[in-house]
């Protein structure tokens, strides 16, 4: 396509869409809501998954040995804990480093640990950590049906309910976003039906002295194009200042949540993307069904 | 030849067969008149040269484009062969004159340098240089119908086809048109026109087509409206 060409089509877009007045108005509008949910969900999503990961970094399972377990055992044990899949780290803590710990942490209550030093209650004991958080409960299961293991314990509850928020949100948003999404493309398609009509003569000029297909389309799609990009430039902004001002109030209650940096390029990717996606599939309909070409 | 059919028929989807066997050849320079009562068929034959119309059986040969072997996306191409000017004039309100006729050359992407020209040249050819900055609706009908032919001629198509174009004029413009349409094919652009206007074919005498009830009933060289 020629410089002038395109130059001249969006001309046409822009008068279009400033003659198209409250239509172009409502449809921006509902692009903008639509997008703004899913920047909102968008950063739910991202900050849930960093706690997830977060949580499940801090997820052990803890594996408490019989005591009669030999020495030979345990190094056995070892082995085979680090040869199962998902297993991200192995920590091996003694019985009595366990107890030098436990009379560390309450030093005040020395009285409780007299006499244990010759008689030590606590077993040999493994602490794990998986590289993935929905594997938790299986290895904890496997593990407990090894022969030497007494007892395995892990944040079950934790971790589920995490997967289980994301997987609901994911949820929502997808139904909601769809709904929406339909409407601002209805919403769309509507208002370049006006520029269709409204324009009905020139196109008829343009078929009889021939001017191509895309030639004759193109108009309608960069309107298309534009209700999308300007509905997904509002929220955009918006949700950058929103987040920024929630980056630095939480920063005061060193939550832990993603830094601006690492939202930014996500948000803009998915925004624009949709944006310019809802309004040239209205775009589309709308030729698809009114313009001759 | 620019135009060759063989038995061709149009049946519209409402089952009406507007067209029926029609064969015939238009040499390349040709004038033709077509002619034929109302609802004859001479809209839709016109509507099959430039594909607004589909012919449902035959073959047909238009400026060098096989109907048999078409390909729709490539009807525009064929569209830049052929100008086509109507009874209604079809202009664009919003638009000069002069922008009416640079419109048929900026759709199809001519270089700006040429449209300047070649704009310049039609509104000689068609006497309305002095209105080039005028709207439509400033304008008579004959005038108007002059900047109508002048935008179908804006890329210089081999064949120019007109649907009753003096259809709304009065005799002095109608006759003001078929000199202009004469002048333009003496400049070797083909010139078909389908008509009612009994004078013109008369008092012009050219090849006259007629049409009835979707049948070629005459194909008369130098002829004259009634059958004697
Ligand atoms: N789009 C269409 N769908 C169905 N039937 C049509 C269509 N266009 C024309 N016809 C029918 O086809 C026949 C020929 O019509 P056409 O317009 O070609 O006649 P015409 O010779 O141009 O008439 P006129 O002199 O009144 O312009 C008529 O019976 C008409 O009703
Ligand atoms: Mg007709």
């Amino acid at each position: 396509m020629k410089l002038r060409t395109l130059r001249r089509h969006l001309r046409d877009a822009f008068r279009s869409f400033l003659r198209n007045g409250w239509m172009s108005f409502a449809s921006v509008a509902t692009v903008a809501i639509t997008l703004f949910l899913v920047g909102v969900f968008i950063l739910a999503a991202l900050n849930i998954d960093h706690l997830a990961r977060q949580t499940e970094s801090q997820v052990e399972i803890s594996i408490y040995l019989k005591m009669d377990t030999s020495q030979d055992e345990i190094r056995k044990i070892e082995a085979d804990l680090n040869n199962l899949p998902h297993v991200h780290s192995v920590r091996f803590v003694p019985r009595e480093e366990g107890l030098a710990w436990l009379k560390e942490t309450y030093a005040d209550e020395a009285d409780l640990f007299v006499g244990l030093d010759e008689d030590n209650p606590l077993p040999d004991a493994f602490f794990i950590k998986t590289d993935e958080p929905a594997r938790t409960a299986e290895l904890a299961q496997t593990i407990q049906s090894w022969p030497q293991v007494e007892t395995v314990r892990y944040a079950q509850e934790e971790v589920a309910k995490l997967l289980e928020i994301t997987t609901v949100i994911r949820q929502i948003m997808l139904v909601v976003v769809i709904g929406l999404a339909l409407t601002a493309t209805f919403l769309i398609s509507n208002t370049i039906k006006l520029t269709i009509v409204s324009r009905r003569e020139e196109v008829e000029v343009m078929r009889l002295v021939g001017a191509s297909k895309w030639y004759i389309r193109m108009p309608y799609f960069i309107e298309g194009a534009l209700i999308g990009l300007l509905g997904a430039g509002i929220p955009l902004l918006l949700l950058v200042y929103l987040y920024q001002q929630y980056v630095e109030n939480t920063e005061i209650l060193s939550m832990s949540v993603l830094s601006m940096q690492s939202v930014t390029v996500p948000l803009i990717v998915a925004l624009f993307g949709i944006g310019l996606l809802i309004g040239i599939w209205g775009s589309l309909s709308s030729i698809r069904k009114f313009l001759r070409t | 030849m620019l135009i060759e059919m063989q038995h061709v028929f149009k049946t519209y989807k409402n089952g009406v067969v507007a067209l029926s066997d029609i064969t015939l050849s238009i040499d390349k320079g040709e004038f033709v008149y077509l002619i034929g009562p109302s609802g004859a068929g001479k809209s839709t034959w016109i509507k099959l040269l430039y594909r607004e119309e589909l012919p449902s059986k035959g073959k047909m040969l238009v400026n060098g484009f096989d109907f048999s072997r078409f390909k729709s996306r490539h009807t525009h191409r064929l569209r830049r062969t052929i100008g086509v000017v109507f009874q209604d004039y079809r202009l664009i309100e919003r638009l000069t004159v002069e922008e009416n006729i640079a419109f048929a050359m900026e759709v199809v992407e001519a270089p700006a340098r040429d449209i300047r020209r070649r704009v310049n040249e039609l509104l000689y050819l068609v006497g309305l240089k002095a209105h080039a900055k005028r709207f439509p609706r400033e304008l008579s009908g004959g005038e108007q119908q002059r900047v109508a032919i002048a935008r179908a001629l804006a890329n210089k198509p081999e064949l120019l086809i007109a649907d009753e174009p003096t259809g709304n004029l009065d005799y002095e413009n109608s006759l003001q048109i078929i000199k202009l349409l004469e002048e333009i094919n003496l400049q070797g652009t083909t010139v078909v026109m389908a008509t009612h206007d009994r004078d013109i074919v008369n008092r012009f005498r050219r090849r006259v087509l007629e049409l009835s009830e979707g049948r070629l009933l005459r194909d008369e060289a130098k002829g004259v409206y009634d059958r004697q």
